[in-house]
């Protein structure tokens, strides 16, 4: 069931009144039943795989708890017996046991994300090497599994950390795990985050009912209108790269840039719009991705609970560890200050870099994808003094003139490092991004051929509307701080009407229907 | 006496902006600002109505209750326009079929008719644009109305006699047999033309149900939205024109068409493989047949007089079996065409599949002599209520005639009907 | 504290650290200069900062951060 299947509509409406008229401790359960029959309507094994998950995590983080809890409460007891030395033994052996429930807890849950997801790229690659090829598993891939599974690790790690309280009502935690909005393309929500309003009793409110309701329809403004009618010439242009080069690689990159964030945000719009309506509160995923100063920026705005879920369970574990610390230290004695002190955050990063490009996709480019990623951070990060000084010697920064330079610049390199996602082959991308040099303008085919590519001269001026529209919003955001809907439902007769136009405006001009591919949201997989 | 501040009165009548904060509805009628003056004193006297008024209206306004209950309304008023808006939309992205192809406007313009029908034919377009309801009523006062469609399937003319049955019960049914060939759905487009037009019951969605096509689905039918809105980049002024109101395309059912384009030579009937007619339309046929008895309907099975589609000599046995164990009249025109007087060098318009209005004048008037001999039929040239009806349709029809005849005259072809005037 | 004032100096000099209370709330440090931090405090203190105290709540002040040091210290 896609979002923008009428089917889904229906769903969310009947979802909607009946949460809003069964007795308030029922909705909890109301949400759980729900996200279980979406589920299961997309595939009932998926079922089995997200139940698993749960279970495990769910029995490990209660046992892990009430562990550290006896521990902590028999040091309380004999603390007048031991000596400092042998608390401090005590400790680490808690530390350590609790080291172990956790894991296990992420062995078995990025156990059957590694094997569903990637097992099929790694006997690719063994064959690439042996002679004679082992076959490919068939196997499923449960839907928005990374999502979920990312979720629960970052459950089984706070747990193990103390800094939540494990859930004790096994649907509760169900819940949190199969919350069906995020189970299409994230947010990955933290525990501690979601389960301050999933359980919650939640009384209609207007407000948020009213802003969730246009923050839905914003969501589908931009899937439709601009992203599954933008994704038919993307198509096509990607599939024939030895026709498409030079200029169109370039328009291809405008496109993809373009029809990537409107399906993202849009998607995510939804999810969280969906959640607003049922008063949940959900993290937020984006900031103006496309307003970002610089690469680093840009990951602070993109995606940002993806980026968030690297930083805190990948990169500081990692860059804080003792080992890397001890590495740190040695380095900085034997090769000096300099790189002594970039051992952690390059050790780290490059890491954090993999797996994310890993995490995207079993696939090469999306690994090359990552790691170009790490590559410009790094040369941003080695180039900042020699930036601050020029910056200082001419006054730069404060220019509005520069900071536009620097959002263009950011936007480009950004919408390059996507090309890897659009061609799906690393040194294709490379080719054809060089084409754009040496082979610039349209050939042969000319600017008449975006004509060929299933999209007539209206399609394109309804999306270049479209676009300009939603520059326009996110404009208002970035310079007011604030979200249009918000200012909209101030006026609340504007508010309203901007509701009425939106819906007839998808209707109409969305892309949906006989003669447009119901394209599946590019992170469903994920 | 107290005296009312310059502070209160400044603002007397601005209407706060109508914001509600993130309160929630149900919890909120106690808590009043503040700054509201207490209305209980005496102060009638010394204040014009006006002030008065601009009182009331303050608290009015800021209550937050007040504010509430206006909201819900506006709300309501704006779900109302929403859906107002998309129907608009849905009926101005519909396909008008008014020029070239006119046939998916004709079930709908049924239940313009102001007249009754006592013989009601179903069929495709051997019916639509074969028989002259004008010659039937002109010859012998039969008041009839073509329920046809493109391709229209057994199962189709089932239901829309079932449809048909809601308003009125004809004394006579005449059903063309050439859609017996079919036993599955054919084709989306189609489908579409018979089904748009017919109005919402049960009877609707049981017929959209047995004709659709693998890929085609119920929402679709009932939002047509969903299924036209792409036409928004295609939309014409026949579409602004027509959005209420459709032109007339049919002469109670019948399609013009008054060009002339002798039959030729027909490619050579193919053999088939099976020549049973498919159990499917088979069945239906027997349910229409099943419909009329009820309703103390009689049934005529026909066959017209034109010879391509091929009609299969076993197919006609089969149906001719039908017809006797039934007990029902089948008439087979194909072997009568030299009694009706059809002279195919002229009475058609696309060398021999369809008549053109000349032939469809002289099938209708051997129809017509066949009825009246054997039913008792009302002669409604007789009954003034319905005859001045008529008498208008005729006029249309007339004038219809002598338009294309102008425009044969002026072209050698027609413009504005048929393949020409497609959009 | 002073040799904590100094480390966070080295990263961003134009930082008044005695008073900013919104050092992560407001992106002036990010997680790169975290990691910094935290190498150099278990250099110069001898206090290994685990992962989970990696919250913005330790690191929006000086004064945060330096209290989150000497509780690690204590333990």
């Amino acid at each position: 069931m896609l979002f923008t299947s009428l089917k889904f509509v229906l769903f969310i409406v009947v979802l909607f009144v009946l949460y809003y008229t069964v007795a308030k401790h029922d909705q909890w359960p109301l949400l759980l039943v729900a996200s279980l029959v979406f589920y299961y309507m997309q595939d009932y094994r998926f079922l089995l795989f997200i139940v698993i998950t749960a279970v495990t995590a769910y029995i490990l983080a209660i046992a892990t708890e009430n562990f550290a809890a006896r521990r902590k409460a028999y040091l309380k007891e004999h603390k007048s017996e031991m000596d400092d030395t042998k608390k401090k033994k005590y400790k680490n052996t808690t530390k350590r046991v609790q080291a172990l429930y956790l894991a296990i807890a992420l062995l078995i849950n990025l156990g059957i994300l590694a094997t569903t997801k990637y097992t099929n790229f790694i006997i690719e690659n063994i064959n690439a090497l042996r002679s004679e090829p082992l076959s490919f598993a068939n196997l499923i891939v449960p839907m928005g599994i990374s999502f979920y599974t990312f979720q629960t690790v970052s459950y089984s790690i706070d747990v193990s950390r103390g800094t939540v309280k494990a859930q004790r009502n096994f649907w509760k935690f169900l819940l949190f795990v199969s919350f069906f909005p995020q189970l299409v393309q994230g947010p990955i929500s933290r525990y501690g985050d979601l389960s301050q309003t999933l359980y919650e009793e939640h009384k209609f409110n207007y407000k948020e009912v009213s802003l969730g309701y246009i923050r839905i329809l914003w969501g589908y403004f931009k899937k439709l209108v601009i992203a599954d009618r933008l994704v038919v010439a993307l198509k096509v242009l990607v599939s024939d790269s030895e026709m498409y080069q030079g200029g169109f690689v370039f328009i291809v990159m405008m496109l993809y840039a373009a029809q990537l964030y409107c399906d993202f945000t849009g998607g995510i719009d939804i999810t969280i719009g969906i959640a607003q309506i049922l008063g949940i509160k959900m993290a937020e995923n984006f900031n103006l991705p496309y307003f970002s100063k610089n690469i680093k920026d840009y990951w602070n705005r993109w995606h940002i609970t993806m980026g968030s879920w690297f930083t805190d369970y990948i990169f500081y574990p990692l860059s804080v560890s003792p080992t890397i610390l001890k590495l740190s230290k040695w380095s900085r004695q034997h090769l000096g200050n300099a790189i002594g002190k970039r051992i952690p955050v390059y050790v780290a990063c490059f890491c954090v870099w993999l797996t994310t490009g890993i995490w995207h996709g079993a696939a090469w480019h999306f690994v090359v994808w990552g790691l170009m990623n790490f590559a410009v951070i790094m040369i941003s990060q080695e180039l900042e003094p020699l930036y601050a000084k020029f910056h200082a010697k001419f006054g730069l920064k404060e220019k509005a003139g520069y900071k536009v330079f620097e959002i263009v610049r950011t936007f480009f390199l950004m919408s390059s490092l996507k090309l890897f996602d659009c061609y799906r082959d690393a040194g294709l991308t490379f080719k054809m991004f060089a084409t754009m040099f040496y082979k610039p303008g349209f050939g042969s085919l000319g600017s008449s051929e975006l004509l060929n590519l299933g999209l007539t001269s209206s399609d394109y001026i309804v999306a270049g509307i479209a676009i300009v529209i939603v520059f326009l919003v996110s404009l208002y955001k970035a310079l007011k701080g604030r979200e249009l809907r918000e200012f909209l439902f101030e006026k609340y007769p504007l508010f309203l009407v901007a509701c009425t136009v939106l819906v007839i405006v998808i209707a109409v001009f969305g892309a949906y229907g006989v003669g447009f591919d119901a394209s599946q949201f590019i992170y469903n997989q994920f | 006496m107290k005296k009312i501040s310059d502070n209160d009165n400044a603002p007397r009548m601005r209407v706060p902006e109508l914001s509600i904060q993130s309160q929630s509805v149900e919890s909120s009628d106690e808590k009043i600002p503040v700054n509201i003056e207490p209305v209980e004193e005496p102060i009638v006297k010394e204040k014009t109505v006006t002030e008065l008024l601009s009182l009331v209206f303050k608290k009015l306004f800021t209550s937050r209750r007040f504010i509430a209950i206006c909201c819900w309304i506006l709300t309501i008023v704006f779900i109302a326009l929403t859906v107002f808006g998309l129907y608009v939309a849905q009926r101005l992205v519909m396909p008008k079929y008014q020029h070239g192809i006119v046939e998916g406007s004709m079930i709908e313009e049924y239940y313009q008719s102001g007249v009754p029908h006592e013989v009601l034919f179903l069929g495709d377009c051997e019916v639509y644009e074969n028989i002259s309801t004008v010659t039937l009523y002109e010859n012998y006062g039969i008041s009839s109305y073509i329920r046809g469609s493109a391709q229209q399937l057994t199962w189709q003319s089932y239901y829309l006699l079932e449809d048909t049955l809601r308003y009125e019960t004809p004394d006579v049914v005449i059903f063309n047999v050439l859609a017996l060939k079919y036993g599955e759905p054919q084709s989306e487009s189609y489908n579409r033309m018979t089904l748009d037009g017919m109005e919402w019951s049960s009877t609707k969605w049981d017929a959209i149900n047995a004709s659709m096509t693998e890929g085609e689905n119920m929402l679709d039918y009932i939002f047509p939205i969903l299924r036209y809105h792409s036409r928004w980049s295609e939309l014409t002024q026949t579409d602004f024109d027509c959005l209420w109101e459709k032109n007339r395309v049919t002469v109670n059912g019948y399609y013009m068409r008054a060009d002339v384009n002798p039959e030729g030579e027909f490619p050579p009937a193919m053999p088939l493989t099976d020549y049973r007619l498919p159990e499917a339309s088979m069945d239906y046929l027997a349910r229409i047949a099943q419909l009329c008895r009820e309703n103390d309907i009689e049934l005529v099975l026909i066959k017209a007089p034109t010879l391509y589609p091929y009609w299969y000599e076993e197919w006609d046995s089969q149906v001719r079996r039908f017809a006797n164990t039934n007990n029902i009249p089948y008439i087979n025109y194909i072997y009568l065409r030299d009694q009706i007087g059809l002279d195919m060098t002229v009475d058609t318009y696309d060398a021999g599949l369809h008549l053109n209005v000349t032939g469809a004048e002289k099938w209708a008037d051997y129809i017509g002599a066949y009825l009246v001999r054997n039913f008792e039929l009302t002669d409604y040239r007789e009954v003034p209520e319905v005859a001045t009806i008529w008498d208008h349709d005729v006029e249309f029809y007339n004038n219809l005639r002598d338009a294309q005849l102008a425009e044969i005259e002026q072209y050698g072809e027609l413009m504005s009907w048929g393949v020409n005037a497609i959009e | 504290m002073e040799d904590l004032i100094e480390i966070l100096k080295d990263l961003h000099a134009d930082v008044d650290y005695d008073t900013c209370e919104t050092l992560i709330d407001d992106k002036i440090l990010d997680s790169f200069d975290i990691v910094s931090i935290v190498s150099e405090v278990d250099d110069k203190f001898d206090v290994a900062i685990p992962a989970k105290e990696l919250i913005p709540e330790n690191f929006n002040s000086a004064k945060a951060l330096w209290a989150l040091i000497e509780r690690l210290m204590e333990d």
